[in-house]
């Protein structure tokens, strides 16, 4: 059932509250891929978030891309004040990221201030509070307009200084200060062991607080982000993977997008006659999630195949991901049983994108999957096989995975087929990924050994919302493609198939 | 007595507006100078209110921040500068610099 996640009811709170014109919380847009889609429109407007995470989870970029956008696509200047990296390292680490910090701080748009605080290099000789780092921070913020303000890491205070408590009542005084000067800031803090904060800065910080995350699992790095808390908004408080490359940072919010996606009624043919007519003469809804299962050599790259021709003939463009055979190899196999994806290729209807999974991590294949199917905006996408992605993932996160991008392409009316190796020796209905219940429609390919000989069948296990056929059926691949053998039973009922089909159908006639 | 040390020493201070803590640091760095450095020292104050801008010059954070310009090698001293002791120390004044 499809249940739409609804935002629960604003909650009443102070009257300095910042509210846009509708009663809703003001939010400041970050501009960073998918951020916005979980926080439900960005960080809370005129208030600090805290991101905090271990050492290396990517807080410093995260902040500074905050920054950037907010610079040149929002028009909001900003401060980084930077208790760790130097003006030098940071100017650096962002062109990594392909962000030029020197043409935004010659344009007025960003400042950078070091802050250089050393314990040994300071003597402490009475009593004293932070007001220079106020007038400090003041005057980075006014001299630019800024309206957007990162203060990473500022627990830094707490290893500088000796006197905890006069830290401790500085920076509550801080963080209201940031509040009063209405600017939307991101303060950073390093995770220690069960701490969300070395030195409990969440403390200070009420109204928002995302925690980053960077694990090693199966020797490849992932990164998650989760939104901890958001007071007053609707947020995904789901761990979602997030990647950090040259783009910036993108987080992977598929989950966020639920079930409430709309289904079409409109029909696709599967590119064989023989299985439309399996699916009431008709083949796959639009938009629908198909699974193609069976043992290694039973057809399930032909039958994909089929698919994606008859599509591009239709005008549709299809987006194919192999991740066991290069394009070359694919387009020849598929000439041998007739079918032709070459004229397809050249035409640019069909892209086949081929990359080894262990290529990139699972987060990355993703991310790479979303940019591909954005800037192209194909029909149809076929992965082969999907299978084979467990390499990079356990299967639990594969399936997680496999959710996220069958949301995404249902959003887009994407009709999506992925084909699934099975182990010869498991049960036919098993499959390794467990993902049938995210499937639409659920095929299964497989080769009956008899009579010394081998024979093709399939059968449909599912097809949600349509009449289908209960039939075990015999297929052939020949010249001209992939083609279903009209049913012929036995003596004594059974279906017959292969040779004692012939013998059948001879003596029939 | 005359050694090459016992130059003149310049201090600067940082306060922000005249609060108490500004008000007792200058008053205990000049009775500190007057006490161990008398005639050869200079004392600078520099108020952040007034002048934002400075404290990004020597990096200060904290207030009242005493820099120790020269002799060098440069040094802060945080606090109001009631523990005189921690002051003589942190400025490294020796007993020579002292007088004694």
């Amino acid at each position: 059932m499809a249940v739409a996640r609804r935002p629960p009811p604003p909650t009443k709170r102070t009257g300095t509250r910042q509210r846009s014109a509708d009663g809703s919380l003001a939010k400041a847009p970050t501009g960073i891929s998918g951020l916005d889609e979980v926080t439900r429109g960005g960080l809370p407007r005129g208030r600090t978030t805290l991101v905090c995470g271990s050492a290396g989870c990517g807080k410093t970029l995260l902040a500074m891309e905050f920054l950037v956008r907010g610079a040149l696509e929002f028009g909001e200047p900003g401060v980084f004040l930077s208790f760790e990296e130097t003006s030098q390292d940071l100017v650096e680490n962002a062109r990594s990221l392909g962000f030029d910090l020197q043409r935004l701080r010659s344009r007025r748009l960003l400042t950078i201030e070091h802050v250089h605080l050393e314990r040994t290099e300071l003597s402490e000789a009475g009593e004293y509070d932070l007001e220079g780092l106020f007038i400090r921070l003041g005057h980075a913020i006014d001299a630019i307009g800024a309206k957007r303000v990162v203060l990473d890491t500022v627990e830094l205070l707490f290893s500088a200084l000796a006197d905890r408590s006069v830290v401790r009542a500085e920076l509550a005084r801080l963080f209201r200060w940031l509040k009063a000067r209405a600017v939307t800031a991101i303060v950073t803090g390093e995770r220690e062991g069960d701490q969300l904060t070395r030195y409990g800065l969440e403390e200070y910080v009420s109204d928002c607080v995302i925690v980053l995350d960077q694990r090693v699992v199966d020797q490849s790095a992932t990164r998650r982000l989760r939104i901890l808390k958001y007071r007053g908004s609707a947020h995904d408080g789901n761990e979602i993977p997030f990647l950090i490359d040259e783009r910036g940072v993108s987080v992977l919010p598929i989950t966020s997008l639920g079930l409430a996606h709309r289904a079409s009624s409109e029909r696709l043919s599967t590119g064989v006659a023989g299985l439309d007519g399996m699916f009431g003469g008709r083949g796959y809804f639009r938009g629908s999630s198909v699974l193609l299962s069976g043992t290694a050599g039973t057809g399930k790259s032909s039958l994909a195949s089929q698919f994606v021709e008859a599509a591009c003939k239709r005008g549709e463009k299809c987006l194919y991901l192999a991740f066991e055979e290069s394009p070359p190899q694919i387009a020849r196999n598929m000439r041998s049983i007739g079918v032709r994806l070459q004229p397809w290729l050249r035409q640019d209807r069909l892209r086949i994108h081929a990359q080894r999974p262990t290529a990139l991590g699972l987060e990355a294949h993703l991310v790479a999957i979303h940019q591909m199917i954005d800037a192209w905006r194909p029909q149809i996408v076929v992965m082969d096989p999907v299978t084979n992605l467990i390499a990079v993932g356990s299967p639990i996160e594969v399936k997680a995975m496999l959710a996220r991008l069958i949301d995404f392409m249902k959003t887009r009316q994407i009709t999506a087929l992925f084909t699934s190796l099975t182990d010869g020796s498991g049960a036919s209905e098993q499959t390794d990924l467990g993902v049938s219940s995210l499937m639409d429609i659920w095929m299964l390919l497989g080769n009956r050994e008899a009579n010394g000989e081998r024979n093709r069948a399939i059968q449909i296990v599912k097809a949600r919302g349509m009449p289908h056929s209960n039939q075990v059926r015999e297929f052939v691949m020949t010249g001209r493609g992939i083609s279903l053998v009209d049913v012929s039973r036995a003596a004594d009922g059974s279906v017959a198939v292969g040779s004692t089909r012939g013998a059948q159908q001879r003596r029939a006639e | 007595m005359k050694k090459a040390t016992r130059s003149t020493w310049h201090l600067r201070l940082y306060v922000a507006g005249q609060t108490p803590k500004s008000i007792s640091a200058l008053t205990n760095l000049k009775r500190l100078c007057e006490q161990h450095l008398a005639g050869r020292y200079r004392i600078e104050v520099v108020d952040l209110v007034d002048q934002p801008h400075r404290a990004g010059q020597d990096d200060i954070v904290v207030v009242p921040t005493l820099v120790r310009r020269l002799p060098p090698p440069l040094r802060k001293i945080i606090g109001d500068l009631s523990h005189s002791e921690k002051v003589l120390v942190g400025l490294d004044v020796t007993r020579d610099d002292r007088g004694e």
